[in-house]
């Protein structure tokens, strides 16, 4: 066999890739270039009068405390989406992955809310937390707290926190359980032949062999927290109360959609795009070599 | 039997398409879910049998958000409809986008259909037209915030409804004291509690006559009488006189469950009221003022929505919306929307016929707004507020008084914090549109 490349010449490759490379142009470089465009313009909703004004929306999205403020939202509010939903997935699978009656039903029931849209969530969480109408806040203020998205801060994160990882646990559930189902039973059997009990079997056996799918899971929920929590924030917060809520994809639309602040909006999409392809970098280069295969 | 249905409805199928074919369709694209919508529809099926060129097609597209930024970025891709129903906010947004617009003025006299700007009211009108008084948009739904209250908690505490604010701070001390947990609750709150107190208080939100005279306007919310009136509210929610429940009408269950014996929100919120209490009756009142600050208490100003035409199609559909707008001013019409949905009647004959059908005498209460709104001559500050931006202003307003309602910042802290905002926005639609 030879080393020699199977296509001679470049033109039939190009081809078969033509489909992916036209879905991709159509639906990502295209759309980024226009974003990229739409940030260096001044334009007033209709598309009348345009202004070309260069950098100028990026400098002022710099200036603008209410940026960071979101910048900060979003991290607290995306690593505790990401954190809690694959944690207590976890918990979960470990659980299910021991139970022998019944499993069916408890994985079926496990992974109903995946299937839930995310404004649906929002709404479902929002019955139960709503301050005047809500069986939760009910009992919260039963216990004596003084709970009230509408107004403080700190509930109306909590709630919003809660409402989206409630959705995601499931999809970590599954693939923690199809992870766990995959260890091999002769390992953690000899291991506890050697004497290793049930916490350690997990800590240094069963977690590592996870580790790939700990890491794909990693970076799904974290695009997930980011980038599809739209819904969740949209139907439960409105980004607020203040701007508490407010994430960075919640004030893209924000300033775009509902202010018709065309520039600023394109700018906001450009730094979000900037910051994912850091991240996805990130991730692969730095927490991928933790990862064991 | 089944395929002789089956026929029935193909034919009549083909039948519908026959007669679609041969009417011009006018698209109408507006922001009334559940029953308005249905009355929108019924208005439309109104229409469209009364005459046989052309058939008007509502399309609910949302809420006003929703609605007018769809029509937006439906002009930019071309796929604009005829209509589109645009909320009072937007308003400046729309006269500003002159080649996007067909001013209705004209549109009217284009099409040769009678037209009469002074039928209308000039409360509402006036919010509406150019410097010149000519009408750009087609008034549709209008409203005013009124002050709805529990007639059942208010007797048994041996009150009355408060006309004025330090009347609401009595009245609901009252009411406390004899059960009630909470004073009063307000939905859209930018809108009933500081741009339509600056207008009852005849004191302006922004300058330039709260931006009618000029596209470069500043914020004025953070003096009096705005600051004294939050700073109020703040103390008023220590003392369990006032409760925040949401920024849009998310507050009304505090009204409809018997929690909260007041409730400030718009005239249009009658039809929701009326159907939702169930346990009480209910009244309503003027919207309050504060007795030491002002002798006289000016109008309120609307809130609501209008029509637009939009530019870009041809001038024989502009002729069945013409057609479409006469129709939809004519008083029995008029008369009919006005009394369902407690929105203001935009004719003086539509008022007058409600008068002469007994609907205020049968529903007391129902003409509260109306009177509320024309009673006095409205002031430049009075008239309306026309700024850019405008929607975003209102978020900005919603943000920096939910952090007073949280205690994070104080009344004059939050309304500094919002002039400052606003201003930047503010000055971003003057460098856009000049």
């Amino acid at each position: 066999m030879s080393n020699k490349p199977t296509f001679n010449h470049c033109a039939f490759p190009i081809l078969l890739l033509a489909p992916q490379l036209l879905i991709t142009f159509i639906f990502f470089i295209w759309p980024a270039a226009q974003a990229v465009w739409q940030s260096t313009l001044l334009e007033d909703p209709f598309g009348l009068s345009t202004e070309f004004v260069g950098g100028e929306n990026f400098t002022e999205l710099l200036g603008d405390a209410s940026y960071y403020r979101s910048f900060l939202t979003t991290l607290l509010f995306s690593f505790s989406v990401a954190g809690i939903a694959l944690l207590s997935a976890l918990v979960l699978a470990v659980m299910a992955d021991r139970v022998i009656k019944g499993a069916a039903g408890y994985k079926t029931l496990l992974v109903w809310p995946y299937a839930v849209a995310p404004a649906v969530a929002g709404v479902l969480w929002l019955f139960m937390f709503n301050p005047t109408v809500g069986v939760l806040a009910h009992a919260l203020k039963a216990m004596g707290l003084d709970w009230n998205p509408f107004i403080h801060s700190g509930d109306a994160m909590t709630m919003v926190i809660i409402a989206a990882t409630w959705k995601q646990i499931s999809y970590n559930f599954l693939f923690f359980l199809a992870g766990l189902q995959s260890i091999p039973r002769s390992l953690v059997e000899a291991a506890a032949i050697d004497g290793a009990g049930p916490v350690k079997r997990f800590f240094t056996i069963i977690f590592p062999l996870l580790s790939p799918t700990s890491f794909f899971l990693l970076v799904v929920n974290l695009v997930y927290a980011f980038f599809e929590t739209f819904g969740v924030i949209h139907a439960m917060t409105q980004g607020g109360p203040g701007q508490s809520t407010t994430t960075l994809v919640y004030k893209v639309y924000a300033d775009g959609f509902v202010g018709l602040n065309m520039g600023s909006s394109a700018a906001q999409s450009v730094v979000l795009m900037i910051l994912v392809g850091a991240l996805t970098v990130i991730q692969f280069k730095y927490v991928e070599k933790k990862v064991a295969y | 039997m089944k395929t002789q249905r089956l026929t029935a409805l193909s034919s009549a199928l083909l039948l519908a398409s026959f007669s679609a074919n041969a009417t011009t369709e006018i698209e109408w694209w507006h922001a009334m879910g559940g029953n308005l919508g249905e009355k929108v529809n019924e208005i439309a099926e109104k229409f469209n049998a009364s005459q046989d060129d052309y058939s008007v097609k509502p399309v609910y597209k949302g809420n006003y958000t929703e609605t007018m930024t769809g029509a937006v970025s439906a002009f930019r891709a071309n796929k604009q409809p005829h209509i589109v129903q645009v909320f009072e906010v937007g308003t400046a947004t729309m006269m500003s986008a002159k080649g996007a617009v067909y001013p209705v003025y004209e549109l009217m006299e284009n099409a040769n259909v009678p037209f009469d700007q002074s039928d209308y009211l000039s409360s509402v009108t006036g919010y509406y037209s150019d410097e010149d008084g000519n009408m750009l948009s087609m008034p549709f739904n209008s409203s005013t915030p009124v002050l709805y209250y529990n007639k059942d908690l208010f007797a048994k505490a041996g009150v009355n409804p408060p006309k004025t604010w330090e009347e609401v701070e009595q009245v609901s001390e009252k009411l406390l004291a004899n059960g009630a947990q909470c004073g009063f609750t307000t939905g859209w709150q930018s809108w009933v509690q500081i741009e339509n107190l600056g207008a009852r208080h005849n004191a302006p939100i922004a300058t330039n006559d709260n931006g009618f005279s000029s596209v470069d306007n500043k914020m004025l919310i953070n003096q009096s009488p705005f600051v004294d009136h939050i700073a109020k509210m703040a103390d008023w929610q220590q003392a369990g006189i006032f409760e925040y429940g949401g920024r849009r009408s998310d507050s009304a269950p505090l009204f409809y469950s018997g929690e909260c014996a007041m409730y400030m929100n718009s005239s249009a919120s009658y039809a929701g009221v009326r159907e939702s209490v169930k346990d009480f009756e209910f009244g309503v009142a003027k919207l309050p003022y504060w007795d030491k600050a002002v002798e006289q208490p000016r109008n309120t100003i609307i809130g609501g929505a209008t029509l637009w035409v939009l530019q870009g199609h041809e001038s024989e559909e502009y002729k069945g919306v013409a057609q479409f707008f006469s129709f939809l001013s004519q008083p029995e019409i008029q008369a009919d929307w006005h009394q369902f949905t407690g929105y203001l009647p935009i004719t003086h004959d539509a008022y007058e016929l409600s008068k002469k059908q007994g609907f205020y005498a049968k529903n007391p209460g129902t003409d509260i707004a109306i009177k509320q709104m024309t009673e006095v001559e409205p002031t430049p500050a009075s008239k309306g507020i026309r700024l850019g931006n405008f929607v975003q202003i209102r978020d900005v307003i919603n943000e920096e008084l939910e952090t007073v309602w949280s205690g994070d910042q104080s009344a004059q802290e939050a309304l500094d914090e919002a002039v400052e905002r606003a201003n930047g926005l503010l000055s971003k639609f003057a460098k856009a549109n000049q």
